[in-house]
């Protein structure tokens, strides 16, 4: 196969959505959640001061799923995720084309209430980016902003949060010390909590655990892994191990003359035991990438 | 290289630095010790409050401490939020390489190195004369501002764009507005850096002459609007020590004042920027 060319596309036999389904590379035929489409990207291309940094993404992700997407650097996994919430618009000449759609929603018209899309589609980074003031202000900024002053409502907000990300307990008695001086992992886990305090729809991380200490990672993992079948959640990461772990379905995505795209995309187990594509194989072995 | 020759080039080096950091400090224990020496002795607090008198050989400093206030709280009243605007308008709406913000950024390079005699021209010209606001407070106060304005757009760009792009990122990934992350995050995140440019800005205010003689004036009453022509420290100590035989003593007198303030000024402000600093970031 000549791996220069654009991801080949493979349209299932009898699909009743063949319409959609028809653009999907190597979709498999077996959800392991929801078999519900909740994100739909078509004929997804993201540029840079013209330079294509992802080509002609199709993709399906179910709800309540739990979907990583893996590759080398640079091959505009980051990209995918900041088109979903349109963080793109912050990044000057970024050019997004394709169609994107979230439920019914139109991501990419000009239309869409962006502040809304945001809310609904929270976002983790590499490194923890807590804000430089207190625990109890880091989550109450995102809550005052979207409407909600009640003080018992945005105690008890705050309290469910930082329950579910386990850090209740941590840091209950210093809500109002600075949140930088937390741990690395424990500051990862308040980004976690401000992301889901807007009880979002989506949840979208970009290598959570890269910059964390194993320990701490494994944590991160856990919480994640916790939140399946409550939030569709996409995950960017570069350890397979931890892909296999918790994935449900693994986009795989690949660089071709520097424009990235997305190669392979099935569930976990179809992509690390019987990957279709050349390269992903050589990827998952080790042999690539 | 031999192993002695290694060993005198080290001590060499060495010497020679310190012996450059020592020059700076010098001048610097030079000058303040040769104000301390002439100056405090004739250091009150009358001589502080009270008004000067035989063309300030005699008396005080009250009303020219006065209009220095006045004129340096316009000067900063007016140079704060328009600097702060340019600053955010350049860092957070215009792209770093946009026509307009270059044209700006240009122009405050220009401004920055331009002598404040010619800022006292000017401002002669377009405060006392074209706006017709003659000789008095409120024209040394808005010539003081042009001056500064360039500093505190400088430093306060500067300090905007060294909050990291994950920061923005993650506010607006969020669902923050632009006013809210502006107003939350970045005005917080950016103090310190504001508030050296503040210190820098203010100090130049209040240490500058040239500017002033052609704007604020000479009047040394107390004064009793921002109409009133009013003498500042640094004209007073230029006329002092230029124009009344007899006024060294005085002039050494308000130049310990002055530079006291300016001392206070710059240790308050460092204060306040790194307990700001670890407020935010001391371990919890």
């Amino acid at each position: 196969m000549d791996l220069t060319q654009p991801t080949p596309r493979i349209t299932p036999d009898s699909d009743e959505r063949r319409g959609f389904r028809a653009w999907l590379p190597y979709q498999s035929t077996d959800p392991c959640c929801e078999p519900v489409a909740h994100i739909r990207a078509e004929n997804l291309s993201i540029a840079y001061e013209g330079h294509q940094a992802l080509r002609n993404v199709n993709l399906e992700i179910n709800r309540g799923c739990i979907t990583a997407l893996v590759g080398p650097s640079g091959c505009g996994k980051t990209s995918f995720l900041m088109s979903l919430n349109r963080l793109t618009d912050l990044i000057q000449r970024c050019q997004v084309t394709g169609k994107l759609h979230m439920n019914e929603l139109d991501v990419l018209a000009q239309t869409t209430d962006l502040l809304h899309l945001r809310r609904a589609v929270g976002m983790i980074f590499q490194k923890p980016t807590v804000f430089p003031f207190s625990i109890r202000k880091n989550l109450e900024l995102p809550l005052r902003e979207h409407g909600t002053h009640d003080r018992m409502r945005l105690n008890s907000g705050i309290e469910n949060v930082l329950k579910q990300v386990g850090l209740w307990h941590e840091v209950k008695d210093r809500l109002d010390r600075p949140a930088q001086g937390l741990s690395g992992g424990q500051q990862q886990r308040l980004c976690l909590a401000r992301a889901l305090v807007l009880s979002p729809d989506v949840l979208m991380l970009d290598e959570p655990c890269s910059a964390l200490d194993p320990i701490s990672s494994g944590i991160v993992e856990d919480l994640i892994v916790s939140l399946r079948g409550h939030y569709t959640v996409l995950i960017v990461t570069h350890n397979l191990a931890q892909a296999r772990r918790i994935a449900d379905h693994i986009a795989f995505f690949w660089s071709f003359e520097g424009v990235g795209n997305l190669v392979e995309y099935g569930t976990a187990q179809t992509i690390f035991e019987t990957p279709a594509h050349e390269l992903t194989a050589a990827y998952i072995s080790g042999a690539r990438g | 290289m031999s192993r002695q020759s290694r060993h005198v080039q080290e001590y060499g080096t060495t010497a020679i630095i310190w012996m450059a950091a020592t020059m700076v400090v010098i001048p610097f224990l030079w000058l303040i010790g040769d104000l301390l020496w002439n100056g405090w002795t004739h250091l009150s607090w009358s001589f502080v409050f009270s008004a000067p008198q035989n063309a300030g050989r005699e008396g005080g400093i009250g009303p020219i401490l006065m209009s220095t206030m006045l004129i340096v709280g316009v000067c900063m009243g007016v140079a704060v939020p328009m600097g702060l605007g340019t600053a955010l308008f350049l860092s957070e709406y215009t792209r770093h390489d946009h026509v307009l913000g270059r044209l700006i950024r240009g122009s405050l390079d220009v401004l920055a190195g331009v002598p404040s005699i010619v800022f006292g021209l000017f401002g002669n010209a377009l405060f006392c004369q074209a706006l017709g606001l003659g000789f008095s407070i409120l024209s040394g106060g808005l010539t003081l501002a042009c001056m500064v304005l360039p500093i505190l757009i400088r430093t306060a760009e500067e300090s905007f764009r060294a909050i990291s792009r994950e920061q923005r990122l993650s506010a607006a990934a969020l669902g923050l507005s632009q006013p809210t992350t502006i107003r939350t995050i970045l005005l917080p995140a950016a103090m310190p850096g504001l508030l050296v440019g503040g210190t820098l800005g203010l100090g130049r205010a209040f240490a500058e002459t040239a500017a002033l003689i052609f704007t604020s004036g000479y009047v040394d009453r107390m004064p009793e609007s921002l109409m009133d022509s009013g003498r500042s420290l640094a004209v007073h100590i230029y006329d002092l020590a230029m124009n009344v035989a007899g006024g060294n003593p005085n002039a050494f007198a308000t130049a310990l004042v002055l530079v006291g303030l300016l001392l206070i000024i710059n240790l308050f402000s460092s204060w306040i920027a790194t307990r700001w600093t670890s407020l935010n970031q001391l371990p919890a």
